[in-house]
């Protein structure tokens, strides 16, 4: 017989478990995985010098098309590091709406991060129940913003404008009866803040209903169960955050230990893993859906209190109303000046990170006093963990590979950027 | 937070006695600068040392601080020309722009041109750091390699490779990460065209994949501009003096 040495496997780009445009190159003994080299840069669009060349705030929606299932995350990131240049504080309203979105959008994120881990692991039916509910929650960003995943919403000094005080409802149609049509507006009849209520009252049901198919399931914890081990002093070395980090058992999360915007004021516990396997941190990422519900719950709560300005007062940076514009020369020039020019940053460098659903997001920014920023750097969680693939996979057979390129929550628009 | 800092900083100072050639506190942030040569003892000491426990290398960046305070308007008089005096110029600030633009004065081998920043945080105590390293060479960019330190170095120093062409000297695998299979140039870098050098198509007569100069044109929007007055930032403090 003749002897069988290792032979290597090319594994993407185009592939559905690769989630997007990641080449892997494997290195196969058998089926045992002996050496991955991940190819990675097939989506990169130079998002940090694109952002070189304009004005501060036409780079918010490049933002959103960084982890493009976490989009107002990435915007906040971005948006905190100006404002820690600038010095300026945006209101306490707009800072409970940016939790909020945050937290909905944690939602999103971890919702189609199930969905696709489900998929690839061969559970179908997760993912459609998944992505039944991300509707809700994209209709929440079309009703603020007016799209559906690249928001733009945040701004430094606050956000773009306020809840609406009414959701859009579905209109009747000759594919849709007249029961269904009801059913679908229930919801939708009161505010904004009524319909997320509504969300946030129904989702822990829909979050039961997955783990009932999931967290018990034979085959999943087969597929799941002590693969991709990875020991939190490892984990440490390897540049992990965010829920990759605390499957390993470190509890670590920016909201609590270095908490911005109004995290320090709202209750919420960081779910921590035990062995830093993949079942591990399946498990804290379906508790942190629960926390988000009731970090939504709590700022659902304080909003409907508290109306108030969502943007400074200032117009340096933030633009007058066109009510302002129209009667008043001063605010005509602000506009246009902002709009032409933007503002101007003070001289400096400042690090601003948030915890995004994929761990620490950072914007970097290096300021020379122009309008446009000197050099952005954006630290995307993808990038260390994607970084570890090969650690992780060493000794895996080749069906575990998905199992780990799914537990490691990548997404390419942040890793190649 | 900000008393943290100084401390941080002062212990840091102590701890390091000298190797840190420079340490500022700006917006809560400390950040160190050191020599290329200090680099490898002064980390090791950040991530050992028990004051500083930096136990995560959170992000390693590459910045080209060749047009570093270029602008391309005047702002402190008014001139007779309106919006063309911000596109005609040819500036590194802008676009980058090489060949028949010319590109407007790389200050060459000030041994500041290059630099590599690291952004460590310490899970331990909770506490972050900036440090900065100065290429000595601007024409050969070079420092050491921490792979050793923090194994996630190891993408982080590749991509600031890609980008900056900064050489990582003890790297075990030092390839492009980012860029296509077989780019040329170090598109990061401030006398890099953000239009790029080349475009790629499908060429059907030949029946494979070509690679161009560039056809499009480069265009500016918005013109760089610096403004000292710093009106923005001290808005604050402004309009509590109208108030008094």
């Amino acid at each position: 017989m003749p002897e069988i040495s290792s032979y290597t496997v090319n594994f993407g780009p185009q592939h559905p478990a690769a989630h997007g445009v990641l080449r892997l190159v494997l290195e196969m003994d058998g089926e045992v995985v002996r050496r991955v080299d991940p190819h990675i840069g097939l989506l990169h669009r130079a998002t940090e010098k694109l952002a070189e060349t304009k004005p501060f705030n036409q780079s918010i929606g490049y933002m959103d098309r960084l982890d493009y299932v976490s989009m107002m995350c990435n915007e906040h990131a971005y948006v905190l590091a100006i404002e820690k240049l600038l010095g300026l504080e945006p209101p306490l309203r707009a800072q409970y709406i940016r939790v909020l979105f945050d937290e909905l959008t944690r939602i999103l994120n971890h919702l189609l991060w199930l969905g696709a881990h489900a998929l690839d692991v061969g559970a179908m039916t997760v993912f459609l129940y998944c992505f039944a509910k991300r509707e809700d929650l994209m209709d929440c960003y079309e009703a603020v913003s007016g799209t559906r995943m690249h928001a733009t919403y945040y701004r430094p000094g606050g956000v773009y404008r306020d809840l609406p005080m009414r959701m859009p409802h579905y209109q009747p149609s000759p594919k849709r009866s007249q029961k269904d049509l009801e059913r679908l507006n229930r919801a939708r009849q009161g505010s904004m803040l009524d319909y997320i209520e509504h969300f946030a009252a129904e989702f822990p049901h829909c979050i039961d209903e997955y783990e009932t198919l999931l967290t018990d399931n034979r085959i999943w914890k087969q597929r799941l169960v002590d693969v991709a081990v990875v020991d939190p002093e490892r984990a440490l070395q390897l540049g992990f955050t965010g829920p990759m980090l605390r499957g390993s058992g470190v509890e670590w999360d920016l909201r609590k230990k270095q908490p911005y915007a109004v995290y320090d004021q709202l209750a919420f516990d960081i779910p921590v893993g035990t062995n830093g396997d993949c079942y591990d941190r399946y498990l804290v990422r379906v508790e942190e859906m629960r926390q988000s519900v009731r970090l939504i719950t709590q700022c659902v709560d304080w909003l409907r209190a508290n109306p108030g300005p969502v943007m400074v007062a200032d117009h340096k940076v933030a633009p007058p109303s066109r009510e302002e514009m129209k009667d008043d020369m001063e605010s005509l020039i602000h506009h246009f000046k902002l709009f032409t020019e933007g503002y101007c940053v003070p001289e400096g460098e400042a690090y601003a990170a948030v915890e995004a659903p994929k761990g620490e997001f950072g914007a970097y920014i290096v300021s020379d006093g122009a309008n446009k920023p000197y050099r952005l750097k954006l630290r995307a969680p993808g990038f260390a963990h994607l970084a570890a693939m090969d650690e992780m996979s060493r000794g895996h057979m080749l069906a575990d590979v998905v199992t780990i390129i799914g537990t490691l929550d990548v997404v390419f628009g942040e890793i190649d950027r | 937070m900000a008393v943290a800092v100084e401390q941080l900083a002062g212990h840091i100072e102590q701890a390091l006695d000298g190797r840190v050639s420079e340490s500022q506190i700006h917006c809560g942030e400390l950040t160190l600068v050191v020599k290329p040569a200090e680099l490898m003892p002064v980390m090791r000491v950040l991530r050992d040392n028990e004051a500083f426990r930096f136990d995560q290398l959170i992000d390693i960046t590459g910045v080209d601080y060749a047009a570093y305070g270029q602008d391309e308007w005047i702002t402190e008089q008014a001139s007779a020309t309106g919006f063309s005096r911000g596109v005609d110029g040819f500036t590194t600030g802008r676009l980058g722009l090489t060949g028949i633009y010319g590109v407007h004065e790389i200050k060459s081998n000030t041994g500041r041109r290059f630099a590599a920043v690291y952004h460590l945080l310490s899970v331990a105590l909770n506490q972050r750091v900036r440090v900065r390293a100065f290429c000595e060479d601007d024409n050969f960019p070079m420092l050491d390699s921490i792979t050793s330190i923090w194994s996630c170095a190891d993408w982080f120093e590749r991509e600031a490779f890609d980008l900056f062409g900064i050489i990582f000297d003890g790297h075990p695998d030092l390839r492009r990460i980012l860029t296509d299979y077989g780019f040329v140039g170090h598109p990061f870098r401030k006398d890099f065209p953000l239009i790029g050098n080349v475009e790629v198509r499908y060429d059907e007569d030949r029946q494979r994949v070509v690679y161009e100069p560039v056809s499009i044109a480069p265009r500016v929007l918005v013109p760089r501009v610096i403004r000292k007055d710093n009106r923005y930032a001290d808005w604050v403090s402004e309009e509590n003096r109208d108030d008094a």
